[in-house]
């Protein structure tokens, strides 16, 4: 990798102000970004390091919602024991990813931003790629897709969102709470991601030294919940496709409910749609099948990834079905 | 059956021994090839071409060798001289025959074109990433089909032929007429490979990741035009090699070279990306299968017609073909190869080179045409059993294929199958379908020519050396108990020393053949030893046995006695060593090859196997794993119960990522190999090991020496994908016969819960 500064503040205050110069970026675990820097992808000429800013507790909140630190890492926010009892389907999520090793490193912040695992994105001997070459042109299109996305494509960009958490949180309707040299803001975790559009290479709405401080999840009360993910083997392989549900069931029929899923968008994939379709209906298979229908209604596939559409819908069927049993 | 005389050995024989190096491994103690530093050491690091084929026209280095830390950086300009292996004669292996940097010339991404040495890894890495190299690009072709015709450079070989196996197949009455593939796949032990070389003018030392220190030896006295003696290499722990660290790949070269040139220790690594690159893989297969038999299951004709990719410049057969001629009966047979090129790098052997893929293509047709017929899978193969070489007439030295799959069927429960696909539903899991596979294994059995010494020292201890190496399978482990068998000195108290060239010259550790190989040599030694031992208790001035003939006198519990009397009485041997003032009883003992036994070349020789596989399939999230496996293996007699056991657990899992997930990609667009990474090239993980169940047929066999072992490092692995793929069928009626199985093609499965 190249030869970087690397600053260590104290405070967020510090890191906001250190962060805000051309090239620099934050670190966290450094699973996603030491990976990248080794691989040439990712070349900061400055590194502020996270690690020891106060922002690794998790909190009850009076609305008995969560407060989740930026730093509080993958392993220990999957084992707490409120996240166990109150929101299953996150824990789940996070379990499903990476390995323990990882998860021990991995935060909260760094993987709401972790990067896509498009071998074209991570090779830069690998041609073009307008995510990590902005206007070159995307390999993935007609090469190598059977992991891409077939949710939010566009012709520019056909990269999978590799996050497990993040589609938790987005069923949980997460608010990621953001500290800037301009202030602070709050966005809900589904306004965060961007599709790629024409510009792969901007992912979400952060600003040039934007530092995320914590996560804010909603309480998810009388709620079932489960988290899905579809693979080719059995541990440490991102989603083929994956499926977050949060449902109130009452009576044998669906209160409410919100879908997510993974590994099938350019982004954290609310489906809204599938959600509509369920509302007030009883819980049973031919309603999940409409349901996964409506998910996947404008889907895109490539020619290597036409089977994620079925095993999408197969995915949000049987997450469905565990979740409301 | 062969009349040679089998020996009856202690019980320190097949126990469950666990492996002696064990704990300087799990204590971080074990000294791999990249752990030696020295003082003064540099660092290589490798520039890879970023085309698969083509000329370079320049290389620029002048930002490279401004930075800092940056000592040299060598191309084909200044390599210096690296030297190919003279053709006939020689007695090593190469892997790649073109020397590193020979010429301008790109034939594979990720060729070596260039290398950075500097102070330290990192200063290395970097200055390695800006050099630019300008490369006149020519068309490549990585394509999977191999349908490729023969040529006069690359022609169709007959391997073996009986009858007329294209008539009977034509008027049989029942046949299958099927290709199968099998993709490439790369070698992925977790140690990558490495060199440390250190020049000492005129000698190199070499700290290798070797599966043949001698090997290595002899090839880098060639490429490096030096006498062999000039030439010490240095394996003591090898971190697993699959084949893939057989014979000397590049880089060794390189850092041997930049040695010389700057008179400094020289350490060169490849990562992982190289892994897939330059460092060998299994090579693609296609092979198209001709199988008929008639209405009552008797095997009428088979033919196996195959091809696999090699790269420019090296012709690397994968010998599909290796138990086609002899696992069945059947009267015509024809058995034809050819080979096609591929911008690619040079394919090298791995675990079960050819028997492998090839017993993929034979037993998933031989489970199609069970099918065909009806009839049992297990059945089939029984009746189609044969205890003599059809290929040449000859007698096996030891085969109990019948056994096995008799054994495995009562084992895994065989007899409670229903054959009916889909139709076999998981207890207490309505959404889950189960399938049960099954396939014959076989892998060959033979040993090479060997040396070995053992000193019985006054100490009380035993040392036993030969310059062979372990790779991970549990050789050190048994050198030691072989010597504590036949001398009763305890295993603590034998020290092995292995893993350096300058011992007395042993084996490869490859096509399973070690421990065949090194077992007569050491057995010799040590008895030759053990007759010093007793001369000198004969011969000493106070030695009890003074003026005894050494004939009436034995060696047991470590102690010299009467031969009529228990060993109980006897004198410990160093004691008797001290009174002679003699530092050690010292014996060497050999091995030679078993082809130059006219006993043994009366046999034909082989290990034999049965796998059975039972995969889980849910269709409602298209979920596939192997959830249970038996693998009987007739492999002659276990040294180790819990070494061989490893071995075939190992295999096993090897098999279950050979049938379900590993596939190295070469993009079509720029042939490069793209999923060069752990998380990208997938290998199953120990969520994904099921249940295995291992059971060792025991048929000590004369043939191989007086121990009767063969060898069991690579026969594990034979037959799982083609038992995976058969229980696929049964779960889901989708046949797959191109590997990995992706649930893709599952997802057309019509099967029903
Ligand atoms: C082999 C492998 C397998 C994996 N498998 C999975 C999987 O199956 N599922 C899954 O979900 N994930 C998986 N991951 C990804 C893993 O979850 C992420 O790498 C991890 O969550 C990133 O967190 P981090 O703290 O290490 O981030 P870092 O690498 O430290 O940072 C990632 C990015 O976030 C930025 N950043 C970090 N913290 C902040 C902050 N507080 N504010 C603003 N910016 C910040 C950094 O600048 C950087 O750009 C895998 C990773 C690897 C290497
Ligand atoms: S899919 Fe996106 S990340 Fe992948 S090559 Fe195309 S542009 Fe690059």
């Amino acid at each position: 990798m190249n030869q970087f500064n690397y600053l260590h503040p104290a405070s967020t205050d510090q890191a906001v102000s250190s962060a805000s110069s051309d090239g620099s970026k934050f670190i966290a675990g450094g699973t996603t970004l030491v990976d990248l820097m080794k691989l040439y992808v990712e070349n900061p000429s400055t590194l502020v390091d996270v690690n020891d800013l106060p922002l690794a507790q998790v909190e009850s909140l009076p609305n008995g919602g969560l407060r989740v630190g930026a730093m509080v890492r993958n392993s220990d926010l999957a084992f707490h024991p409120t996240v166990k009892e109150k929101y299953a389907v996150l824990s789940e999520a996070l379990l499903s990813g990476a390995s323990p090793q990882l998860r021990n490193m991995a935060t909260t912040g760094g993987n709401l931003l972790q990067r896509t695992r498009c071998p074209y994105f991570r090779d830069v001997t690998a041609g073009p790629c307008n995510k990590r070459n902005p206007g070159t042109g995307c390999s993935a299109i007609d090469g190598f897709n059977r992991t891409m996305a077939i949710l939010g494509t566009s012709d520019h960009c056909i990269a999978t969102h590799p996050s497990d958490m993040d589609v938790a949180m987005t069923a949980l309707e997460a608010l990621i709470f953001i500290e800037g040299p301009k202030g602070k803001r709050s966005v809900p975790i589904n306004d965060f991601y961007k599709l790629p559009g024409d510009t792969p290479h901007i992912e979400n709405v952060l600003e040039p030294g934007e530092l995320i401080t914590h996560v804010e999840i909603p309480p998810a009360i009388s709620t079932k919940q489960h988290y899905l993910k579809l693979r080719d083997r059995a541990s440490y392989e991102f989603a083929l496709a994956s499926a977050a549900v949060v449902a109130r069931v009452e009576g044998g029929h669906i209160h409410s409910v919100r879908i997510a899923m993974g590994g099938v968008g350019t982004r954290p994939w609310r489906a809204h749609e599938a959600e509509a379709v369920l509302t007030g209906k009883p819980a049973t298979p031919a309603h999940f099948q409409a349901a996964a229908e409506a998910a996947l209604r404008g889907a895109k596939p490539h020619t290597e990834n036409a089977f994620k559409v079925e095993l999408a819908k197969r995915c949000v069927i049987r997450a469905l079905k565990v979740a409301t049993a | 059956m062969p009349d040679a005389a089998l020996y009856t050995p202690t019980a320190i024989i097949g126990s469950e021994l666990p492996r002696i190096d064990g704990p300087l491994k799990t204590s971080g103690t074990a000294m791999y090839a990249a752990d030696y530093h020295f003082p003064h050491l540099v660092h290589g690091v490798p520039v890879t071409s970023t085309v698969a084929a083509g000329k370079i026209r320049s290389i620029d280095t002048s930002a490279a060798e401004k930075m800092p830390g940056v000592l040299l950086v060598i191309t084909h300009d200044n390599v210096g001289p690296l030297f190919r292996m003279a053709p006939g004669g020689h007695d090593g292996r190469t892997s790649e025959s073109r020397p590193p940097l020979e010429d301008d010339i790109v034939r594979y991404w990720g060729q070596y074109v260039a290398m950075v040495v500097a102070e330290t890894i990192e200063q290395a890495q970097i200055a390695a990433h800006a050099i630019k190299v300008d490369y006149d690009p020519s068309s490549f072709n990585v394509s999977k089909v191999l349908d490729d015709s023969p040529t006069e450079e690359l022609p169709l070989h007959t391997e073996s032929k009986r009858g007329d196996a294209i008539s009977a197949f034509a008027s049989a009455p029942v046949k299958i007429d099927q290709t199968y593939v099998t993709p490439a796949e790369t070698h992925n032990p977790m140690e990558m490979h490495a060199t440390v070389a250190v020049w000492n003018n005129p000698k190199f030392t070499l700290y290798e990741t070797t599966q043949g220190v001698m090997n290595h030896q002899h090839v880098m006295a060639e490429t490096l035009g030096v006498p062999r003696e000039n030439i010490q290499v240095i394996t003591r722990f090898l971190g697993s090699g699959f084949g893939g660290k057989l014979f000397p790949w590049p880089h060794s070269a390189l850092a041997a070279a930049a040695a010389r040139q700057l008179n400094r220790p020289v350490k060169v690594s490849t990562n992982r990306q190289m892994m897939f690159q330059n460092v060998g893989h299994r090579p693609r297969t296609q092979q198209h299968m001709q199988f008929s038999a008639t209405p009552d299951g008797k095997l009428v004709s088979l033919r196996h017609d195959y091809r696999n990719h090699t790269n420019l410049g090296d012709d690397i057969h994968e010998n599909c073909g290796e138990a086609t001629p002899f696992i069945y009966s059947v009267p015509n047979l024809l058995l034809t190869s050819a080979l096609v090129r591929r911008n690619v790098g040079t394919p090298t052997p791995m675990r079960g080179p050819g028997a492998v893929p090839g017993l993929f293509a034979v037993e998933s047709a031989m489970d199609e045409l069970a099918i065909a017929l009806k009839m049992d899978p297990v059945e089939f193969r029984l009746k189609n059993d044969t205890l003599t070489d059809e290929s040449n007439g000859k007698p096996f030295s030891s085969r109990h294929l019948k056994e096995c799959l008799q054994l495995g069927s009562e084992k895994f429960g065989w007899s409670k199958r229903n054959p009916k696909v889909g139709s076999m539903c998981k207890p207490g899991d309505p959404d889950v379908i189960l399938g049960w596979g099954v396939a014959a294994a076989s892998w060959g059995a033979g040993h090479g020519p060997c040396q070995a010494s053992v000193a019985l020292l006054n100490d009380g201890t035993a040392r036993v050396s030969c310059g062979t190496q372990d790779v991970g399978t549990g050789t050190y482990t048994i050198f030691a108990q072989i010597v504590s068998d036949r001398t009763g000195i305890p295993i603590d108290k034998v020290r092995v020393v292995i893993g350096d060239s300058a011992l007395p010259p042993g084996p490869t550790s490859g096509g399973s053949t070690c421990t065949a190989t090194v077992l007569p040599a050491i057995a010799e030694a040590t008895d030759n030893a053990i007759k010093v031992a007793l001369a000198t208790a004969a011969t000493a001035k106070d030695s009890p046995f003074h003026g005894k003939k050494p004939d009436g006198l034995a060696f047991h519990e470590a102690r010299v006695h009467l031969e009529d009397r228990p060993a109980s009485t006897g004198t410990p041997y160093q004691q008797l060593l001290k009174m002679a003032n003699i530092d050690a009883a010292n014996g060497e003992g050999s091995t030679s090859a078993l082809n130059s036994n006219p006993e043994a070349r009366k046999y034909s020789t082989h290990s034999f196997g049965a796998q059975f596989i039972e995969v889980e399939w849910d269709p409602g999230i298209a979920r596939l794993r192997v959830s249970r496996v038996v693998s009987v293996i007739d492999g002659g007699r276990m040294i180790n119960k819990k070494t061989a056991e490893n071995q075939i657990l190992g295999a096993v899992v090897m098999g279950i990522g050979m049938g379900m997930l590993e596939e190295t990609i070469y993009t079509p667009k720029t042939g490069q190999p793209l999923n060069s990474n752990y998380a990208d090239y997938m290998v199953p993980t120990h969520a994904d090991s099921p249940s295995i169940e291992v059971h060792f047929i025991e048929y000590p066999d004369p043939i191989l020496g007086e121990y009767g072992a063969r060898g069991i490092g690579e026969i594990g692995l034979a037959g799982v994908a083609p038992a995976i793929t058969a229980a696929v069928y049964h779960a889901t009626g989708v046949r797959v016969r191109e590997l990995p199985v992706r649930i893709e093609r599952l997802m057309q499965s019509t099967v029903q819960v």
